[in-house]
C-alpha cells in the first residue's frame, strides 16, 4: 500500500504544503509585525489615558479592520507553527491527530472570543 | 603500518531529551529554540490573553477589574513572561525574515546577527518589565 506508485513516473509522497506554509508564515508574520508596531505607537499616542483612550482606539473602523486582519493572521500563523511542533516531536499518528484537533478547537475558540470582543467595542 | 587502534568514528544522531542540558547550542540555536518556546507559550496562554483583551475593552467597569487584576504580583509576573515571549518572538521573527533575504547567513555573520537580536529582545523585554512594575 505504502509503495503503490501514485502518478506516472515516481512515488509521490507528502502533502506538498511546504512552500505554502513557509510563505504564509512569512506573510502573516509581516502583518503581525506591522500591527504590533502600529498598536504600540497608537496606544502610546492615545488622546487620553485609561478606558476611553484605549476603547476609543478600537472603536475606529481602520483599527477594527486592521485588528481583525491581525487576528486572522495570528490564528493562521499559530496553526502553522504549533502544527510544526507536533510534527517534529510527536510521531504516533493517533496522538498527533488528537493534538492537532485540540489545536484547531483551541485556536478557533479563542479566535471567535477575540472577534466577539472586538466587534462589540 | 595500519596497526594503530582505530578510534570509533563519532556518530551524530538526533539529540535525546536527556542530553538537552549537556548540549552546547550555538547562539543561533538558542535564538531558534526560544522562538519555538515563546510561540508555544503564547499559544497555551491564549485564553489569558483574550480574557485580558476582553476586560480591557468591554466596559469601564471591566477595565477597572483589569487594573485590579494586574495589580497582583503573580499576574504581573505572568505579564512579564508573556511580554518576553512576544518580544522575543517578534525579534526572532525579524531575524528569520532577514535570513530569508540571504543577509547574514555565513558562518561568521549569523552568530553576530543572532547576538544582536538576542540583545534587542532582552533590552526591550527589560523595558517592558519595568513598565509592568510601574517603574517606567
Amino acid at each position: 500500500m505504502a509503495d503503490a506508485p501514485i502518478g506516472q513516473k515516481r512515488l509521490v509522497v507528502g502533502a506538498h504544503y511546504g512552500l505554502r506554509d513557509w510563505l504564509s508564515q512569512r506573510i502573516t508574520a509581516i502583518v503581525l509585525g506591522c500591527y504590533s508596531v502600529v498598536l504600540v505607537v497608537a496606544a502610546l499616542l492615545a488622546p487620553e489615558p485609561g478606558y476611553y483612550g484605549w476603547s476609543g482606539l478600537f472603536a475606529q473602523t481602520w483599527m477594527k479592520v486592521f485588528t481583525l486582519l491581525a487576528f486572522l493572521a495570528f490564528f493562521y500563523h499559530a496553526w502553522v507553527g504549533v502544527r510544526d511542533i507536533w510534527m517534529d516531536y510527536v510521531k504516533p499518528l493517533s496522538v498527533r491527530l488528537a493534538l492537532q484537533t485540540f489545536t484547531i478547537v483551541w485556536l478557533l475558540g479563542c479566535a471567535i472570543w477575540a472577534i466577539e470582543v472586538l466587534w462589540r467595542v | 603500518m595500519s596497526e594503530l587502534p582505530r578510534k570509533p568514528r563519532p556518530q551524530f544522531r538526533n539529540i535525546h531529551v536527556s542530553q538537552i542540558l549537556g548540549y552546547r547550542l550555538p547562539i543561533t540555536g538558542v535564538m531558534s529554540i526560544l522562538h519555538r518556546i515563546s510561540g508555544a507559550a503564547m499559544f497555551l496562554s491564549l485564553p489569558i490573553i483574550v480574557w485580558l483583551f476582553d476586560l480591557s475593552l468591554t466596559s469601564e467597569l471591566s477595565y477597572a477589574t483589569l487594573m485590579d487584576v494586574t495589580d497582583l504580583v503573580f499576574v504581573k509576573l505572568i505579564l512579564c513572561g508573556l511580554a518576553w515571549a512576544f518580544i522575543h518572538h517578534f525579534f526572532g521573527g525579524v531575524r528569520h525574515l532577514i535570513s530569508d533575504m540571504h543577509i547574514g547567513i555565513t558562518k561568521e555573520s549569523s552568530p553576530r546577527i543572532a547576538t544582536v537580536f538576542m540583545g534587542l529582545s532582552l533590552v526591550v523585554s527589560l523595558l517592558a518589565w519595568l513598565s509592568i512594575f510601574g517603574v517606567l
